[in-house]
């Protein structure tokens, strides 16, 4: 009963993690209609970002953090101008495959990056933010996950707010429901998509921060497990839906917290897949997503 | 003033002339009537126009100036707008939000400003609010300003449309069977705000539409298409008296 708490906190900052890194996939998806599942190596290249700029090269807490997100919004705006937008127009199946090839060249280039200049990939950050932390009865709230929370739950509501109350979040809803009818309205079509994806790299880089100041290691493959269950999660909430990746992407989080937690040694290894059996219960129950619209075809 | 002139426009799909060697001459404030059989290349016309096709043949002018070949972003620009034959309202925003979207580019905001909300944003939001506000009242769609578009009855979806293609500032605009599905009376009020936008915009009109009553009863000009090509054109009672127009329609 001791660890009911701590388990739900480690559900929590890893499911607000998966949040972040769910709300760009929901986003892509949700405008540009496509699945970029190089997103989670978006987070991977974030996390190297910082380690270079801690470990190496020493610099400023701020400033390694402003050239994370810079890098990876650079990443993927790069990323779609020259992988994605060509294909636009052409098969989902072609750019799916494409976006898997990305994702792949991404973790290629770290592993060969990191074995060069450090000799193995997986490495491990030393403590590089420390906030205090907070102890009510015989639970401790680190500051990190206050701040991991509080981080996430800005984010969401601000996302809202930018789809809804700005003119690029009004044409970026445009381009979701019609491209065609968007570029007849004067919305350029390409221009939002570019920044769609400016957007989702730089919630990655966040994502990185986070996870970096928390978990404390960076690794080629980080991302792309981590960006599954974050898609996973994006599709538990009802893929497009904002509201619907964070609440998707917490209750991932908590799922595996607890199954790590409370599961019997033996099976406990199997943890990462349970959160898939519920994303796969959930779908059969309602194929929409938690929160996702039901779409029906006119006929 | 010649507002919009095709010289020569066609255009090919593979083998089939499509549209083919149409001249057309609108005047500044004119409501020009398109109108021939289904399959006459009535909306092809309107795609070439907009820049969603680029034609095979000829070129096409707004106001003197050569559009022939520019996307249809840049065509949005130069000002011609238009509407869908099947209602193509961005379904699941609001009708005001439907508006505002088109406003688009008549107000700058830069992204930065907008995501620190800066006072820019607000300024420009509001002017865009109030822009939005005067389009629906125009068509009487005020009230359900904060509707989803897809929710609104039919024929106030085809005059969100419309108010949605003005939004854009147009100096010529097309609309594609803007009476389709609607009832007598709706299409006597459409009739009207028609009447209201060319008086009040200033604006010059090229609508495609069936409807015989609506063509008579509002176009200046006309030209009849059929296989593309050019049946008839001009003022609109010698149009719809014209024999061979007759026989297009209603055959021998």
């Amino acid at each position: 009963m001791e660890k009911l708490i701590p388990t739900l906190i480690d559900g929590l900052n890893l499911g607000s993690v998966y949040a972040l890194v769910a709300l760009g996939y929901t986003m892509v998806y949700g405008i540009a209609k496509m699945l970029n599942f190089a997103h989670g190596d978006v987070i991977m290249v974030g996390a190297y970002t910082l380690f270079v700029c801690i470990t190496t090269l020493h610099l400023p807490l701020w400033l390694t953090f402003i050239i994370a997100i810079l890098v990876c919004s650079v990443l993927g705006f790069i990323v779609e101008k020259l992988a994605y937008k060509p294909l636009r127009g052409s098969s989902p199946l072609a750019v799916l495959i494409t976006a898997i090839g990305v994702s792949y060249l991404l973790q290629n280039l770290a592993l060969l990056f990191a074995n060069t200049k450090y000799g193995m990939d997986k490495q491990f950050f030393s403590s590089f933010l420390n906030l205090g932390s907070l102890k009510i009865g015989n639970v401790t709230i680190s500051g990190v996950d206050f701040l991991i929370w509080i981080t996430t739950a800005v984010i969401m509501v601000g996302m809202m707010l930018f789809i809804k109350k700005t003119k690029t979040g009004r044409a970026m809803l445009a381009v979701s429901e019609d491209k065609g009818a968007a570029q007849l309205m004067g919305v350029n079509v390409n221009k939002t998509i570019s920044i769609t994806f400016i957007i989702g790299s730089a919630l990655a880089a966040i994502a990185s921060i986070l996870f970096a100041a928390k978990y404390q290691f960076v690794e080629s493959t980080m991302g792309s497990l981590f960006g599954i269950k974050a898609f996973a999660a994006a599709v538990f909430g009802g893929i497009g839906s904002i509201p619907g990746a964070v609440i998707g992407g917490v209750i991932i989080g908590i799922i595996e917290a607890f199954s790590t937690a409370f599961l019997p040694g033996s099976v406990n290894a199997a943890s990462d897949g349970f959160a898939f059996v519920i994303l796969i219960i959930m779908l059969v129950l309602k194929p929409t997503g938690l929160l996702g619209k039901q779409t029906t075809e006119k006929v | 003033m010649t507002v919009l002139e095709t010289k020569n426009l066609g255009i090919d799909f593979g083998g089939l002339h499509a549209v083919s060697e149409l001249n057309l001459k609108i005047e500044q404030g004119m409501l020009y009537g398109l109108i021939g059989p289904n399959g006459a290349g009535k909306t092809t016309v309107f795609n070439i126009l907009t820049g969603v096709y680029k034609p095979t043949f000829g070129t096409f002018y707004l106001n003197g100036e050569n559009l022939t070949g520019l996307s249809p972003i840049e065509i949005n620009k130069k000002g011609i707008a238009r509407t869908f034959q099947n209602i193509r309202l961005f379904g699941n925003m609001t009708v005001e939000q439907n508006v505002m979207v088109a406003l688009h580019n008549e107000f700058n905001c830069n992204l930065f400003e907008s995501i620190f909300r800066l006072p820019r944003h607000f300024k420009v939001e509001k002017q865009m609010h109030k822009k939005a506000t005067e389009l629906l009242e125009v068509f009487g769609l005020s009230k359900e300003k904060d509707v989803l578009a897809c929710n609104l009855p039919y024929g106030k979806q085809r005059k969100l449309e419309i108010a949605r293609a003005l939004a854009t500032n147009p100096k010529l605009l097309l609309l594609d069977e803007p009476a389709a599905g609607m009832n007598p009376n709706e299409t006597a009020e459409l009739m009207d705000n028609i009447r209201f936008i060319r008086d009040n915009f200033n604006m010059t009109i090229l609508l495609i539409e069936h409807d015989m009553k609506l063509v008579s009863g509002i176009c200046d000009e006309l030209t009849v298409l059929n296989f593309g090509t050019l049946l008839a054109s001009g003022k609109t009672t010698e149009v719809l008296n014209n024999p061979e127009v007759i026989t297009a329609y209603l055959g021998e």
